[in-house]
């Protein structure tokens, strides 16, 4: 078991109703190392997350977790390996009808029959890890959007997880929430001795703290490597998603008819009446 | 539009609102599979009476009373002409006890409670809190879906009930205080005509079946919602005009069972 | 809105709702007087029972003693066939006179006992012997318009 690699993919495919969104990826996610996986919106990112998870099945290929086949589990065992991951979606997910204290102990309700003090010092615990162990009376509408994504990290390791998959963990944050949580990733990684997954496009941060990216374009992983071989990278495509320039592989224009053409028609649609 | 054309269309209609009643009756099925944990645990549920059943009570007491009000004044308008204004008591108590107090109180009870079920749980899943609580090992169905409608199928009977006893009273207080029906032969007649198990079992049974599809269509309408705000509203809506209509035809097919043959 | 607070409305509400039924069942319903607990069984012949109905009641002097169990049409005769579910406590002289009344002119149609003068008592299964059957409205017009227009004749002469 201890030689298995927390996650390991091999020839993954998957498509949504014939639409193939990820095509041969392969995957190794080392114990006790933060991987990136970046890519523009849409590319399957966060497909890749929910078949780690076990929410989606693979079209073929496999997701090991710490050796098991994730897809061929039943429902019981997905569920036990589930326990021992953790997740922090984009926004945090926090839920909505419990405090901050309730979130983060609401695993260890669920899952453990301990008495209410323990539970009492390790929510506390958590929450501390964080910074947020003040807070821990407030409800989620109270909390600023680096706030709810820090209580919902302290919610994601309530169990001692050996993976944290982060779902764009930065997305929307001012430059000093970005950095904190940025920190709060590695030093989390680093201390519990545990591996994680940032799902993210944002470079210049992801890069600060991850041992390694795979970069993904069209559902198929088009570059590899620690954050210094990205960052030399001569493939034209993750340079300008490096350096974000506008014009390149990626175009700017959405496929059209030649512009002349276009303009020496007639417009085709009316104006719409209500305008 | 060619005719081909049309004939696709109505069909893919019709097989997509049969892949949704297929897919609504396996979810009722997991529903009531996974209800351990709401009956277990049974402040989940409780909690959700709470949210359903406590807040419509407003609605409920006053609408049974304007309802009931209203059956007085008309009832005593239409009987006093045959000259048996005695029987006000009767009418009131039937109409409510068997009809209105059921099928209003359902459909008071889909657009107060109905639609918060649909919002609340839409809103869950377009933030994510549904997949998160998948991804702690905690199945969103036993712990979000079945506490919320098993709350709805106990809460529905006590409002239908509260609702038809406050139309009776709004009934007495029209006909007996204001007009001046006689109070004795008000009660006593409505006492001989109302039979306990044929109209007032009659009446909690169909109260019960509204109950659990009120409480069917809101959660499945809330787990099926696009996760956003445009799904959200749309499901919202969609529960309310869904429960009303089912609640109307429900209401009739058991009706048809229940009184047939006298 | 802490648990107990919570606990408090539901179990408020849960009462109320409780209450409004048993309202229901004791003061607009007749749970109290229909069920007549211990029953037996008697039985009547009528030629025409009109429109009574099953659970009808079964008056005698006014207060009611039992109701309609059950109506079956007998093919041996063409009469109908009524089961009674008296009430224990009450006995009948077996002459007692069974008859089909509509209490007021549109209301419900009951059963009717006319006790006789016989000292011995009905039993269990027995059959009521002396019946009279509903009055229909039409036979009583069409009856009352001959006799007026047989009056009519023999005053004419």
């Amino acid at each position: 078991m201890t030689a298995d690699p927390p996650v390991l993919i091999r020839d993954l495919n998957f498509a949504y109703d014939r639409r193939p969104v990820l095509t041969g990826i392969n995957m190794t996610i080392p114990r006790g190392a933060v991987v990136a996986i970046m890519g523009l919106s849409g590319c399957g990112k966060t497909t890749t997350l929910r078949l780690i998870g076990g929410q989606l099945k693979p079209t073929s290929g496999e997701v090991r977790v710490a050796g098991q086949v994730v897809h061929e589990l039943d429902d019981a065992g997905l569920y036990a390996l589930r326990r021992r991951m953790g997740m922090l979606f984009q926004f945090g997910a926090l839920f909505t009808d419990l405090s901050v204290f309730d979130n983060v102990a609401f695993q260890l309700r669920e899952h453990t029959d301990l008495p209410e003090d323990m539970i009492h010092d390790l929510v506390l615990m958590k929450l501390n890890a964080v910074g947020l162990r003040g807070a821990h009376r407030l409800m989620p509408s109270e909390l600023s959007g680096g706030m709810a994504r820090r209580v919902a990290l302290a919610r994601a390791i309530a169990l001692d997880p050996l993976l944290i998959m982060y779902d764009e963990p930065f997305a929307g944050l001012d430059p000093i929430s970005l950095s904190i949580i940025g920190e709060l990733i590695r030093k989390l990684n680093d201390a519990l001795g545990i591996s994680s997954i940032v799902v993210t496009h944002d470079i210049q941060e992801s890069l600060k703290i991850v041992d390694y990216v795979y970069f993904m374009a069209d559902g198929k992983v088009v570059a590899e490597g620690t954050p210094e071989d990205i960052r030399n990278s001569r493939e034209p495509f993750v340079h300008q998603f490096i350096w974000g320039e506008p014009d390149g592989p990626v175009n700017f224009h959405y496929p059209a008819r030649p512009y002349g053409e276009e303009l020496m028609e007639q417009p085709s649609r009316p104006r719409p009446w209500w305008t | 539009m060619k005719a081909t054309d049309l004939l696709r269309r109505l069909g893919h209609f019709v097989t997509d609102r049969l892949w949704r009643l297929g897919f609504a009756s396996r979810f009722l099925m997991m529903t009531v599979l996974y209800s351990g944990t709401a009956l277990r645990r049974l402040h989940l549920t409780i909690r959700e009476v709470y949210f359903t059943g406590v807040l419509s009570l407003i609605i409920i007491l006053v609408s049974g009373l304007f309802v009931g009000m209203v059956l007085g004044l008309q009832g005593y308008d239409t009987l006093q002409r045959y000259g048996s204004s005695e029987a006000l008591g009767v009418l009131v108590a039937l109409s409510l006890v068997r009809e209105l107090g059921p099928v209003v109180a359902a459909l008071l009870f889909a657009s107060r409670a109905g639609s918060a079920i649909t919002a609340e749980i839409g809103l869950m899943k377009a933030t994510e809190q549904l997949s998160a609580m998948e991804m702690m090992a905690v199945n969103p169905i036993a712990r979000v879906i079945a506490p919320r409608f098993w709350a709805g199928v106990v809460s529905m009977p006590l409002l239908a009930a509260l609702f038809s006893a406050m139309g009776i009273f709004g009934g007495y207080l029209v006909g007996v205080q204001l007009i001046g029906v006689d109070a004795g032969s008000f009660w006593s007649q409505m006492q001989a005509a109302v039979d306990f198990r044929q109209d007032i079992m009659n009446g909690v049974i169909k109260s019960v079946v509204f109950g659990a599809i009120i409480s069917w269509i809101a959660v499945f309408e809330g787990y099926d919602a696009e996760p956003t705000a445009e799904g959200v509203s749309g499901a919202t809506t969609r529960t309310v005009v869904t429960s009303s209509l089912a609640i109307l035809a429900a209401d009739f097919v058991l009706t048809a069972f229940m009184f047939r043959g006298e | 809105m802490n648990r107990a607070a919570i606990d408090l409305w539901v179990g408020i509400f849960v009462a109320l709702g409780l209450g409004a039924l048993l309202f229901l069942a004791l003061k607009a319903g007749n749970l109290t007087a229909t069920d007549v607990g211990e029953t037996y069984a008697l039985q009547a012949r009528f030629d025409n029972i009109g429109g009574l109905k099953v659970r009808a009641p079964v008056k005698s002097a006014g207060v009611v003693v039992g109701r309609v169990g059950e109506i079956r049409f007998d093919t041996e005769t063409y009469t109908a066939l009524v089961g009674l579910n008296i009430d224990k406590r009450y006995r009948f002289p077996r002459d007692t006179f069974a008859t089909i009344n509509t209490s007021g002119l549109l209301g419900e149609q009951y059963v009717g006992f006319e006790p006789g003068g016989d000292s011995e008592m009905l039993k269990p299964g027995d059959m009521v012997k002396k019946t009279q059957s509903a009055m229909v409205l039409e036979k009583l017009i069409s009856q009352f318009m001959f006799n007026k227009a047989s009056e009519d004749d023999s005053s004419k002469k």
